[in-house]
């Protein structure tokens, strides 16, 4: 962070009103656009809709349909338009309607959004916001529920935000929006309204690449991100009535990855569980075990455990739903399991 | 005709079953199909050489003189270029160089059409176009070498490197479109496609953003007859592929794309109606791929040779040659002088391409981010220590 970012932050700090997650980035987009004439929010339903989540609500009546506008319906089409505006030097804050309805588009996320500013020599940057919707726990139709974000990290050049509460996503969509490279920003559907915090109400920003240590411990961590970080506090506080202390880090940015916030808390407690809803086999989850291993295995006192979603489609059947999405239970489970190794 | 007949046995395309081999011919050089009605092809200029005489309009229609003889300078000089990286590969100088021989009219009929203030989205086939657009040589040579150096794009020039996937650019112009639009300048974007690219999705959706939201772009649909191996018969049903832009309620315009007199006059006033906030327009020019895919494409595998020679007398440089010679606006004297001093500036680009330093490894991981990640950082410390830096 500069210092002046550092400076605007504490200057709002006595300021603020206890929102949801998406009212937040109601709130940044709003800033956002009031802040820089060159940022346009795009994509369906989010003019006069406001956005099937409400995200985008009321930004059209206030700035116009030339800010704020609905496009076909056509996600390669949202992509790729988003890139030509992002070339000719315009801010574009485009909205996946579904993070799972990504899929059309990544032909343009993985052959240019990811790419142009190294095929171009840095002649051309795409500073552009792609917003989705993620991952399940509100029991959406089919192919609502998808997290994705393994593959988006995945692709050279493409910064992955996922934030877990309002203050944070407020502050790393503005960061997101300030940034001269491409940032899929992925939100939690279940976060959207299930908390309210007190955010600040100022302009804010808070850095892309760096964790937060969500809670303190000293025997295990927790390490998680988005929709998780929920779930993983339920799990730390029944462990901490049965005397064991997790600590949880939030990594808020998948990519780049911040891994010398999470290696020092491995090191500090010597045990380490992994907790996404993502599907188990090569999900962002393996990476950090990776991590792990490479670099903190002097550190560990049992394996590095993952408590993840399955190799199978997010199923949309309500009754078995939180069978596949992690619990406080399954967490758990995993957390006594590295606490017995 | 059926996906099977575009193989061959091995041993090349002598052994094409004859049937095969007039389908295809059939395909390409007679196109119309049952129950669709022929769209006009606009044509200023015949074949021959001479004044169209169908033409609406006739002689009045045709750009000034000095402009027909300024599109022949740019079909030579990048007719030059094409021959020349032909050369230069087979002599290790040259990468990898899909050519774009007998296409010349199409490509510097519709660049001529832009500034260098509006967007050019070209293809990897398009490099003549690059090239009329103001894209230096030595640049384009270093980037076909696949040097870095070809990489770094001209910060004066709104070209974007040559595309490799296909369609992918046509909501990407739309954007650049769009931006300016809304940025309330009069600039445009141009994006260039072929036939097989018009069955990509990215077409459509291309097609569609434009029209419904009246972005000023022009879009180039370079209907050479083949995609690789495949030809348009075998890509696509329909047969007048101007027509799709009907279905986007946009304009869709049929050229004669070795013309390059219909070609210019029909992308200068799609350019200026996009510049006039009237939107978007598509432009299929008919032309012909009369090389291969690449120059490492054995191009007979595919296609039979009667019909490269029926093509080649259509030739897009010989046929505006034929018409300036007879009016007397080119001499053999001219030409012979703007031939020399088109070979010099290629002559000249070349050797300074060729004095261009080799990339140092570190550069694989340069320009990924503004700001280098940590990984990235270290990443790099890597390259520098395996490679004794």
């Amino acid at each position: 962070m500069t210092a002046t970012a550092e400076k605007q932050v504490t200057a709002q700090r006595d300021a603020s009103k206890p929102i949801t997650m998406v009212a937040a980035i109601n709130e940044a987009l709003d800033q956002a656009l009031e802040r820089n004439p060159d940022v346009y929010i795009f994509g369906e339903d989010v003019g006069i809709m406001g956005g099937v989540f409400r995200a985008t609500d009321g930004l059209q009546a206030r700035y116009g349909e030339e800010r704020v506008f609905d496009t076909p319906l056509a996600e390669a089409g949202i992509m790729g338009m988003a890139i030509g505006m992002g070339l000719a030097g315009l801010k574009p804050v485009a909205e996946m309607q579904f993070a799972g309805f990504i899929y059309p588009a990544l032909d343009q996320i993985m052959s240019h959004l990811g790419r142009y500013r190294h095929r171009t020599r840095s002649r051309f940057s795409l500073p552009v916001v792609v917003r989705a919707p993620y991952g399940g726990g509100v029991h959406t139709p089919e192919q609502h529920a998808d997290s994705p974000e393994a593959i988006l990290a995945h692709v050279p050049g493409i910064k992955v935000v996922i934030p877990s509460n309002p203050q944070d996503a407020k502050g790393l969509l503005l960061a997101a929006i300030e940034d001269p490279d491409p940032v899929m920003f992925f939100e939690s559907i279940k976060m959207y309204r299930s908390l309210k915090q007190e955010v600040d109400l100022g302009y804010y920003i808070i850095p892309l690449g760096q964790a937060r240590i969500h809670r303190e411990g000293t025997d295990l961590t927790l390490i998680c991100y988005g929709g998780m970080v929920e779930i993983c506090d339920k799990a730390a506080e029944a462990a901490a009535q049965a005397g064991i202390s997790a600590e949880i880090i939030d990594l808020r940015t998948i990519s780049p990855l911040d891994t010398d916030t999470l290696l020092e808390s491995v090191r500090k407690t010597g045990r380490a569980v992994i907790v996404t809803e993502a599907p188990r086999t090569a999900g962002f989850h393996s990476e950090i075990a990776a991590v792990i291993a490479e670099e903190a295995v002097d550190s560990l006192l049992a394996p590095v455990v993952r408590v993840t979603g399955f190799d199978a489609p997010y199923p949309p059947f309500t009754a078995i739903e939180d069978k596949y999405r992690p619990t406080p239970t399954r967490v758990a489970k995993a957390m006594r399991q590295v606490m017995d190794y | 005709m059926s996906k099977t007949t575009t193989q061959t046995p091995a041993g090349g395309a002598e052994q094409m079953p004859p049937a095969a081999a007039e389908a295809m011919n059939k395909s390409v050089l007679q196109p119309q199909a049952e129950g669709q009605p022929e769209v006009p092809m606009l044509q200023f200029i015949t074949p021959e050489g001479t004044l169209n005489p169908d033409l609406e309009g006739g002689e009045s229609r045709l750009p000034d003189p000095e402009t027909q003889l300024w599109l022949y300078r740019q079909m030579r000089r990048i007719r030059h270029f094409d021959e020349r990286a032909w050369v230069l590969y087979r002599q290790g100088k040259m990468g990898v160089f899909p050519p774009y021989g007998g296409m010349e009219a199409s490509q510097a009929g519709t660049t001529a059409a832009l500034t260098t203030e509006d967007w050019l989205f070209p293809t990897y086939r398009d490099t003549g176009a690059a090239l009329t657009y103001g894209l230096p040589i030595k640049q384009t040579v270093a980037y076909w070498r696949s040097s870095p150096h070809g990489w770094y794009m001209p910060e004066n020039l709104k070209v974007t490197p040559f595309y490799i996937p296909i369609a992918t650019q046509y909501p990407q112009a739309v954007g650049a479109a769009l931006a300016e639009k809304k940025k309330g300048t009069r600039n445009v974007a141009m994006a260039f496609i072929g036939d097989g690219g018009s069955s990509e999705g990215d077409f459509h959706e291309g097609l569609n953003f434009a029209g419904a939201l009246n972005a000023p772009c022009v879009f180039i649909l370079q209907n050479n007859g083949w995609a690789i191996s495949v030809p348009t018969t075998t890509q696509t049903k329909a047969q007048n592929l101007s027509r799709r832009a009907d279905g986007y309620g946009i304009p869709g315009i049929r050229v004669d794309g070795n013309d390059i007199l219909a070609v210019y006059s029909v992308s200068r006033d799609a350019v200026e109606r996009a510049r006039n906030g009237e939107g978007p327009t598509l432009i299929e020019t008919v032309t012909f791929r009369i090389k291969p895919h690449t120059v490492a494409d054995d191009v007979t595998r595919y296609r039979p040779e009667e019909m490269t020679a029926g093509w080649d007398e259509k030739d897009p440089v010989r046929r505006l040659r034929a018409y300036l010679l007879a009016q007397g606006t080119l001499t053999e004297e001219s030409e012979a002088a703007l031939l020399e001093e088109i070979h010099t500036e290629f002559e000249e680009a070349v050797a300074a391409a060729d004095s261009l330093p080799d990339p140092t490894p570190a550069e694989i991981v340069d320009h990924v981010f503004a700001e280098p990640t940590p990984q990235l950082k270290k990443q790099r410390a890597q390259i520098m220590e395996e490679n004794g830096a």
